[in-house]
């Protein structure tokens, strides 16, 4: 004998102690599968007979079966089950996950369990305990069926019970997750049969419209998504198109709940004749019975919703839910159906929606119907298709996986609907009107973000509490923020004696990594800069979704707006876009926005107050302090023992000196906008398109077609590109670095050639800083190069700093490439919110 | 981190034994994160200067840190170069002897008033030559002070708090170098080690027989002691006898903010309802306030803090709670702009003084936020009455706190309620908070929203 149930069900054992149930359960299922009341018992209790936990144990399994099912795992629950109140509980518990209960009944005789129990080490019974569950058991067996088990086993000896020789795990009939498509996905059709014969052609299908067949596809599979008929005037027609289609393999579909309803006519159900069905019964007339009873037969089989392409894709008539994806239960197929209602009515009589959508996170697209809309909007990775073509509105396919839309109109308005389809009044989308306010679960907490560079990152609860605090007080609208940069190493201190860093341990580092060639980019003495430019501000609220007067915004690194005055940013944003309109920017790259990876100078627009209260007052202190002391040593000089003392706080004054001298770089004078200057590195994207995939070399050419010119604030970065295998370009890299230096330049940045660049292992560090020795002053201190301040210095560990580089840029990546491809901003703001969690890590901040 | 002293009180050299410093050496003594050299740049009859120079570790004192200390967390800092309680430290480790008032080999030059001078290059003071004068002047100093620019490349920055100071008295060499051991950190106002209750005894010590009848002690002890209240009250409590020194009143501005959660409770308990949320609700005072509403079953603050939070728990006192108390509270980290399940499901929400911390651009995401997806009954908000700055500014731009994105009006109060009123079906009722002046209005603004 063989039993057979869906993988995803909730199997109930029943039968008196003895009666071979925790037998069977082991003898066919995973241990891990098996929930067994006795194993809960002893782990609360230490002794499975202790007396008054029964409540207890009873709580804890519920609550494994529980989570077990929602985890989408088949579960064995091993305990008597005797009692028809027990039994309720469970069934209440796989209704509430979606899952199938199965009962199987263990009904053996007196005899069979009384022996077993004797012969039992760990827990005897008493024998009236036993006879007590037996009668518990046959009082309430016989009304299984109407406890809501649909399937159930009965087996009354233990040879019945040897006799099976198989259980099925019968797959669900949604689960298509290995149909990958591609597939043309039609909305409600509702008897409109010339419009769906159109949208075919139109997507490149073969029809015989007379014929009522599609005799040949594209290559790709068509699902419909239900309401095949009713209002419209060929419903007949439209079913025999899509049975013939979905018994030939061409075509899947889903039931709405328009065919629902005509089944429950077809098969002599109490129902009204209106919303249209009216129409179709009428059209129906004088058909040919046997077609009609295998109209019946096709409308019953219709599974209430698909899961396809890896579970990446559901596509159910009226949405579906992400707990419900994948489950068979009524109630799945009510929502498949009629969607969510609030059980309120609305002006119009017609049940309110609730919007589920609107809470919408799961991983898989969902695609439906159900509800007429002027025009289908992706809104949380959902999206309504149906453009209500039967009142006069349109048919819409949607591709996948290209997410294309294809429509043809309605020949005519063929039914007037109870609730007018309007157009939203918001000039907001959907999505950007949800996007206002974003979802704090999505943020807080341990958090783990899968990444294209890194598989899974993880962000630490507490320093996603920081980042919350620094989003909220000081972040920019989340709208704005699509990419946060990455911090970037220092390389390894210098084997040199008078240097903490030097081009040499870059190069080598990059060399040991792998990596042929580099690209050397000067260090700009400002900072850093992201910078969103549009061409104009009706682009900012349709792209960015943002309602104001603005053409774009420029931010720091850790998300604060950089100009604090309003006007100032726009006008030197309003001078970037003049330059890309002059050099034909929109067109070559085919956008209307960019988004800029820059440094903005002078540095002392945003450091004032840190050049004032720390470099300036530490240069004062210091450079008075060692007058008053260099007078006194010269003064007790005729005491030799003086002049070592001497001696050397003549070297540490002129290292102060020096200190002065690298700080004063940084302050130019900033009377007005003109004296601004951006250097863009890095062009990050543009509408539809991310450039990770492009090398430096690329990056810094295409910028500097922005830079320069009379009254131009861009300008380009300096670089070099260099072959590690080639000793003289070595060479002269570090030659260019110490002029840049010497010069008082605060050093260079060498990136590997490509963008990303995978080593055997993983990605290699998008960049490391090389800093110059007189920059360096005002990280390490005036007297940092004093050989004995030199030596400790030069230990420092840069293996968080790197890891947090790498894990930073790939959600930086991440970030934007999830905005370039229009998903919901709440996955946009999960990367950057985590780089912004990573740099509340505490690292050493000087490196 | 130069200081010199001199002696000009024939013979000039008597220093030298006063100081137990040999004149013809230099000599090294190690202080916490450094040297102090000592040597005599001059040592005649006439005229004999010692000098100690302070040589700080910049990098120890960044990398070096016991639980007693304290480590920089920049290399670029002015304390390797500046006198401060590092210099004290040196002053006690290299001079003890004198300090203490011990001389073993002519113990009788230890209470004879020397011609001394003391030359200090840099000197950090905060509070700059005022405070320097109120300090040195009663005990008998000429002073001369020297303030140093920042950078004399750039003008426009101004003066440093950097100063060389000379200091001339004729005085015992112990109790100036008493004068300094106190005063030096006392100017610079910080300390690089953690206070306790040996530092009051240190200063009771090294204070003895001239700071107890100083003018400016108070500000002396609170400086000296980190501004640690019970440390300091119990130390300038010890040196009153009779006289009642009262201790200064909180500032007037902390009373407003009493008015304020006082009004914000009052309202709350004629709404009769028996939850409440406290939107940004910082230390915890408003809550401290409804917690002796009993009708309030459950009192949730949220802050987006976690720190604040911390401390609302500490001043709450909940650990020690009784369980039936501790049930009703809840403490929780949140964020006005974010969708949040947690904050759903009060009577009530407040947000006493906090929606001026949001910048203007991130209003339409609390809005939305609070009045739509939150929706509370009734939201108690206030704000600061721009119009009420006029009573001690007329600067339009001048905010009352730094981290004020703006300021609203009366006006402009009533236009953002009003706005409210249309896009979220709330009506209001706007009440002033604090005391009413004629023109500009009270300190503060409540408006109390209902939904409809």
């Amino acid at each position: 004998m063989t039993l057979n149930f869906p993988e995803l069900s909730l199997v109930v054992l029943v039968g008196a102690s003895g009666s071979g149930k925790s037998t069977f359960a082991k003898k066919w299922f995973r241990p891990s599968e098996i929930v067994s009341s006795d194993a809960i018992r002893l782990m609360l209790s230490n002794d499975e007979n202790t007396p008054g936990i029964s409540e207890d144990a009873f709580e804890l399994l519920h609550l494994i079966i529980a989570k077990r099912l929602k985890r989408g795992l088949l579960t064995v629950v091993d305990a008597t089950n005797v009692n028809s109140q027990y039994r309720k509980q469970l069934v209440a518990l796989a209704r509430e996950y979606h899952v199938l209960p199965v009962a199987i009944i263990m009904n053996m005789s007196d005899r069979v369990c009384q022996d077993r129990n004797k012969t039992r080490t760990d827990r005897v019974l008493a024998p009236r305990v036993i006879k007590g569950q037996m009668a518990t058991l046959k009082s309430g067996i016989h009304k299984i069926r109407e406890e809501g088990f649909r399937r159930h086993f009965e087996f009354r000896t233990p040879e019945a019970v040897e006799d099976i020789t198989e259980i099925i795990r019968e797959p669900l009939f949604n689960d298509l997750k290995h149909e990958e498509g591609p597939f043309d996905i039609i909305g409600d059709v509702h008897g409109c049969y010339d419009e769906l014969c159109t949208l075919l052609t139109t997507l490149g299908h073969t029809v015989d419209k007379a014929a009522q067949r599609i005799t040949a596809t594209n290559g790709r599979k068509l699902i419909f998504l239900g309401d095949l008929v009713d209002r419209g005037p060929a419903s007949p027609a439209v079913l025999k198109l899509v049975m013939r289609a979905t018994e030939e393999k061409l075509a899947l579909c889903v039931p709405g709940n328009h065919d629902n309803k005509l089944l429950k006519y077809l098969t002599g159900r109490n129902v009204l004749l209106q919303h249209g069905l009216k129409q179709t019964v009428e059209q129906l007339e004088g058909t040919d019975l046997e077609w009609i009873e295998s109209l019946k037969k096709w409308l019953d089989g219709l599974v209430s919703h698909y899961v396809l392409d890896h579970g990446n894709l559901v596509v159910a008539h009226a949405g579906l839910k992400e707990s419900m994806q994948g489950r068979g239960s009524g109630a799945v197929r009510e929502f498949c159906l009629y969607g969510e209602t609030t059980g309120e009515t609305d002006e119009f009589g017609l049940p309110v929606r609730y919007n589920w959508a609107a809470n919408y996170n799961g991983k898989a697209a969902v695609i439906y119907g159900h509800t007429p809309v002027v025009r289908p909007e992706w809104f949380n990775n959902t999206i309504d298709i149906d453009t209500g073509c039967v009142f006069g509105g349109s048919l819409t396919a949607l591709r996948y996986p290209e997410r294309e839309l294809v429509s043809v109109p309605a020949l005519q308005e063929y039914a007037v609907p109870a609730r007018p389809i309007r157009e939203s009044m918001n000039e907001l989308s959907l999505q950007q009107e949800h996007d206002n306010v974003l979802d704090i679960n999505d943020v807080i907490g341990k958090q783990l973000i899968e990444t294209r560079l890194m598989k899974r990152i993880g962000i630490r609860e507490g320093n996603a509490a920081s980042a919350l605090e620094i989003m909220s007080r000081w972040g920019v609208n989340p709208k704005w923020l699509i990419y946060l940069p990455p911090t970037m190493s220092p390389t390894a201190t210098s084997a040199l004696p008078d240097y903490l860093e030097h081009p040499a341990e870059a190069f080598k580092y990059f060399k040991g990594e792998g990596v042929k060639k580099v690209v050397c980019e000067e260090k700009h003495m400002g900072s850093r800069a992201v910078v969103i430019v549009c061409k104009n501000s009706e682009v900012v609220r349709k792209r960015f979704g943002i309602q104001e007067e603005s053409i774009g915004i420029i931010y720091t690194r850790t998300g604060r707006v950089f100009f604090d005055d309003e006007s100032i940013e726009q006008g030197f944003l309003k001078k970037i876009a003049d330059v890309i309109t002059e050099r034909g920017g929109w067109e070559t790259y085919d956008t209307d926005w960019f988004c800029l990876d820059c440094e903005l100078m002078p540095w002392n627009l945003k450091a004032q107050q840190l050049l004032r209260n720390q470099y300036g007052a530490t240069g004062a202190a210091g450079r008075y302090a060692m007058q008053g002391a260099i007078a006194s040593l010269e003064q007790a000089a005729t005491n030799p023992a003086a002049l070592p003392l001497l001696r050397e706080y003549r070297e540490r004054a002129a290292m102060v000196d020096q200190f002065t001298t690298a700080y004063r770089q940084y302050c130019w004078e900033v009377r007005g906008m003109e004296d601004y200057q951006l250097a863009p590195f890095h062009l990050l994207a543009t509408e539809g398109k991310t450039y990770f995939d492009k090398d430096h070399e690329w990056h810094m050419e295409q910028l500097a077609v922005f830079a320069g010119g009379e009254g131009n604030p861009v300008i380009a970065t300096k670089y070099q590109v260099v072959d590690l295998e080639d000793e003289a370009g070595v060479l002269a890299a570090t030659e260019w670095w110490h002029a840049m230096t010497n010069n008082g330049g605060e050093g260079m940045v060498v990136k590997p050639y490509d963008f990303i660049t995978m080593n055997e292992k993983f990605f290699v560090q998008p960049a490391v800083k090389v800093r110059g020795k007189e920059y360096l002053r005002i990280i390490y201190g005036p007297e940092y190069t004093l050989e004995r301040n030199l030596v400790r210095l030069k230990e420092r560990g840069l293996s968080t700093k790197r890891i947090m580089a790498q894990k930073e840029f790939a959600l930086g990546v991440e970030a934007l490439e999830r905005f370039v491809g229009k998903v919901p901003l709440s996955k946009v703001h999960q990367c950057v919110f985590g780089v912004l969690a990573m740099e509340s890590e505490a690292v050493d901040p000087r490196l | 981190m130069l200081l010199t002293i001199t002696n000009s009180r024939y013979p000039a050299t008597d220093l030298s034994f006063l100081l137990h410093k040999h004149p013809a050496k230099v000599q090294s003594v190690e202080v916490m994160n450094g040297k102090a050299h000592v040597f005599y740049p001059e040592a005649g009859d006439e005229k004999c200067t010692c000098a100690i120079l302070l040589d700080m570790d910049p990098v120890g004192l960044v990398r070096n840190s016991d639980a007693n200390s304290f480590a920089l967390d920049q290399y670029v800092n002015d304390r390797p170069y500046v006198a401060s309680s590092f210099m004290s430290s040196a002053i006690s480790k290299g001079f003890s002897s004198a300090l203490n008032g011990n001389c073993k080999e002519k113990p009788e030059l230890v209470s004879i008033p020397l011609q001394l001078e003391v030359q200090i290059s840099v000197l950090s003071i905060r509070g700059g030559e005022e405070l320097l004068q109120q300090l040195f002047q009663p005990l008998g100093y000429e002073i001369i002070a020297i303030r140093h620019p920042l950078d004399p490349h750039f003008p426009e920055w101004g003066n440093s708090r950097y100063f060389t100071v000379t200091l001339k008295n004729e005085i015992t060499l112990q109790a100036l170098l008493s004068h300094l051991y106190v005063l030096i950190p006392v100017m610079d106002n910080e300390k690089h080690y953690w206070v306790n209750e040996e530092e009051v005894t240190k200063l009771m010590n090294k204070g003895k027989g001239w700071l107890e009848n100083h003018p400016s002690r108070e500000i002396i002890v609170r400086r000296y002691l980190r501004h640690q209240r019970k440390l300091s009250d119990n130390a300038l409590a010890a040196m009153t006898v009779s006289e009642d020194a009262p201790l200064p009143e909180k500032a007037a501005r902390q009373k407003l903010h009493d008015v304020r959660l006082q009004a914000v409770s009052d309202e709350i308990a004629r709404l009769n309802v028996t939850s409440v949320i406290d939107l940004g609700c910082g230390e915890g005072r408003l809550i401290k306030l409804l917690l002796e509403n009993k009708q309030l079953q459950r009192i949730t603050g949220m802050d987006v803090s976690s720190h604040s939070l911390e401390v609302a728990a500490s001043r709450l006192k909940l650990d020690k709670m009784i369980e039936s108390q501790r049930k009703r509270i809840q403490l929780i980290q949140g964020s006005l702009t974010y969708k949040d399940r947690r904050l759903h499901g009060y009577d009530v929400a407040a947000m006493v003084e906090v929606i001026e911390h949001l910048d203007e651009d991130r209003l339409l995401a609390m809005e939305k936020n609070l009045f739509n997806e939150i929706q509370p009954n009734t939201v108690v908000l206030t704000t600061p009455n721009k119009d009420w700055n006029l009573t001690f500014t007329t600067d339009e731009n001048m905010l009352r706190h730094s981290d004020h994105r703006f300021e609203w009006s009366r006006a402009a109060f009533n236009a953002w309620c009003e706005h409210i009123r249309d896009v979220y079906k709330y009506t209001y009722e706007i009440k002033p908070l604090g005391e009413e002046i004629e023109a500009v209005g009270a300190p503060s603004q409540m408006a109390v929203f209902s939904k409809q």
